[in-house]
């Protein structure tokens, strides 16, 4: 049996990009060029693997060739084909936008490697086909991101890294005691092997509930889910926008995937109990984001707190397990990876720019940059859910979903949170752009054309995601069988035996 | 002897607890390190404690010892040992920089950033 490769390369070449930019040593013009080469490379790959992927199915690769169970496997279905397509989409224009705004320093301590490996971790954490492997690759991008949270030493980045480090260390640790009761049921750690085992298995699976709750605690620590979002708004606030951009954009979501993964494979016996709670979590943090975003004018926090509704709507769809909110909630999350790190770019392109946070002492900036006003604008729609932008296809789905399942409740309090995303997001634009100029508003000469260039290319990922979005409804569908439809992910194994 | 292990990490987590709830902050990097020493020892109980078998499946061995959760505590400490030292090394520039390590005084946004 021949190994396929092709799932592995997205793991491989960040990995070896980051180890041969750390012998290359302090020098960031090569840095800069070996990271932007790999990530283009990343894009190059994943878009064929998605064409791959839905011609032959998913693909699996079996490390060093032990089978199925016992050695670990890569699965990369067509979920993680289209979270890794995004992930190097990301990737690739942060990469181009640091090269203006990171600052030489931090280029020169090493940022470039930081960034690829916490990559590599990423991509791993989507491509595994073993929960074991998963927390591993968890570790390998928080240690990165841990790197990334600190890189600088501004006071700011030290305080709330040490918290950042304390939370998702406890959380970790958490995490193997999940695991450690989870192997101790089933005896296993690959996950389709788990999801076959426990569907066959007949007696009583209450303990499973416990493990459930576990994984909750652990994964809405990483996800910034309702209790434990605490963390979430000082860390991310803390360190230079491109570094935002990629925590906000992909970190959250790998808490998010593994909650879809897990609670579609694992935790079937008692959707009741599990999944209700999943529900609730979820619109709590609706609630607490639209709380936030209305409450701050700090354009950072504003849209870091649209991160948690966001993430909040994501859940809702997830935790109806069903075709339409499986689609629904897939693409939304894909969505608003790509609308969340654009957002992110625009806001630093304006930070940069006036030297402000608080979108109340600028104003009147659509004079001298109708381009990136308009552009925000879009990205704020989009955000929203404006039709024919991509946001409004996952919540029509997810809504739907929710009012099939009689979650009346759910689907009304997801339909207010987008009016909620669309003023918080309206209050910045207005302020930022259209009201008189604030007295001392003085715009910093900044090299910016390769800032724009990310930010607008960001944007109109999202716009060309949300045109086609007829065209790639039988890929969403493909990718959300694996979600309502357990079984489908765990056939590889079928087929090995 | 599995609950003599089971009572011993509940031990340990427990204590973990206590110093990751205070303020000092290397307190709560040694708080962290015996938690994940109480982590990894529930981890091999989870095997369940056998011992005189060998650890290698054969058609010829009727009981054997799971070797697995041994691999994956070698993991786990690998990890644990290189967070360890990655917060040290916060902890002195968190204290060079803020001049403090107690988690009271790490609140809100420092004057002068």
């Amino acid at each position: 049996m021949a190994t396929n490769i092709l799932p592995m390369l997205p793991i491989i070449l960040p990995f070896f990009a980051g180890v041969i930019m750390l012998f290359m040593g302090k020098r960031p013009i090569p840095h800069r060029i070996v990271s932007a080469i790999t990530s283009a490379l990343m894009v190059g790959i994943s878009a064929y693997s998605i064409y791959y992927v839905y011609k032959n199915g998913a693909m699996v690769t079996f490390i060093s060739n032990w089978s199925a169970p016992f050695g670990i496997s890569v699965v990369y279905d067509m979920v993680a084909a289209l979270l890794v397509l995004t992930t190097s989409i990301i990737l690739f224009f942060t990469v181009v936008y640091s090269f203006q705004s990171i600052g030489y320093e931090r280029e020169k301590y090493y940022y470039y490697p930081m960034v690829m490996f916490m990559i590599t971790g990423i991509i791993g954490a989507f491509t595994t086909g073993d929960i074991f492997n998963m927390f591993v690759f968890f570790e390998v991008f928080l240690l990165a991101s841990y790197v990334l949270i600190t890189l600088g030493n501004r006071k700011i980045q030290l305080q709330e890294g040490f918290k950042y480090f304390v939370v998702n260390v406890v959380s970790s640790n958490f995490f193997l005691i999940g695991l450690a009761y989870l192997y101790s049921i089933t005896g296993s750690l690959n996950m389709a092997d788990i999801q076959i085992k426990l569907s066959n298995y007949d007696g009583n699976l209450a303990v499973m509930t416990l493990v459930a709750v576990v994984f909750i605690f652990v994964f809405a620590t990483k996800a910034g889910l309702f209790p434990l979002y605490f963390w979430m708004p000082g860390s991310y606030n803390a360190p230079p926008i491109p570094i935002i951009a990629l925590f906000g954009a992909l970190l959250t979501k790998v808490g998010i995937y593994a909650i879809a993964r897990t609670f579609s494979l694992f935790f079937q016996h008692d959707v009741g109990y599990t999944h209700q709670v999943l529900l609730l979590l979820a619109l709590l943090t609706i609630i607490v984001g639209c709380i936030g975003a209305l409450a701050y004018t700090d354009m950072k926090m504003v849209i870091i707190y649209n991160i948690m509704i966001a993430v909040g709507v994501i859940v809702v769809g997830f935790a109806m397990m069903d075709e339409v909110g499986s689609i629904g909630a897939m693409y939304y999350l894909i969505h608003d990876m790509i609308i969340k790190g654009a957002l992110f770019l625009l806001v630093g392109f304006i930070i940069y720019r006036t030297g402000k946070n608080n979108s109340e002492d600028i104003g009147g900036l659509i004079n001298s940059h109708p381009v990136v006003g308009w552009t925000f604008f879009i990205a704020a729609l989009s955000l929203a859910g404006v039709p024919p932008l991509p946001g409004f296809y996952g919540k029509l789905f997810i809504v739907e979903s929710a009012f099939l399942n009689d979650h009346v409740i759910a689907a009304i309090i997801v339909l207010l949170s987008s009016l909620i995303v669309l003023f918080s997001i309206m209050k910045l634009f207005i302020n930022v752009f259209f009201r008189e100029p604030r007295e001392g508003l003085e715009l910093r000469d900044i090299k910016s054309d390769k800032l724009l260039f990310s930010a607008v290319g960001l944007v109109v990922v999202s716009i060309v995601f949300g045109l086609s979005a007829d065209f790639l409804y039988p890929v969403f569908e493909m990718a959300a069988e694996s979600f309502f439809d357990p079984s489908s992910y765990s056939n590889y194994l079928m087929e090995v035996e | 002897m599995e609950l003599v292990t089971i009572i011993l990490s509940g031990i340990l987590i427990a204590s973990a607890t206590y110093l990751i709830l205070s303020k000092s902050v290397l307190r709560i990097i040694i708080g962290i390190s015996i938690l994940s020493h109480g982590v990894h020892l529930m981890i091999l109980t989870m095997g369940q404690l056998k011992r005189g078998n060998v650890p290698v499946l054969d058609d010829s061995v009727s009981t054997y010892t799971d070797p697995l959760p041994q691999a994956l505590i070698l993991t786990a400490i690998v990890i644990s040992f290189a967070l360890t030292s990655f917060s040290l090394i916060l902890l002195l520039r968190n204290y060079k920089e803020l001049g403090t390590d107690n988690t009271e005084d790490m609140k809100g946004v420092p004057h002068g950033d």
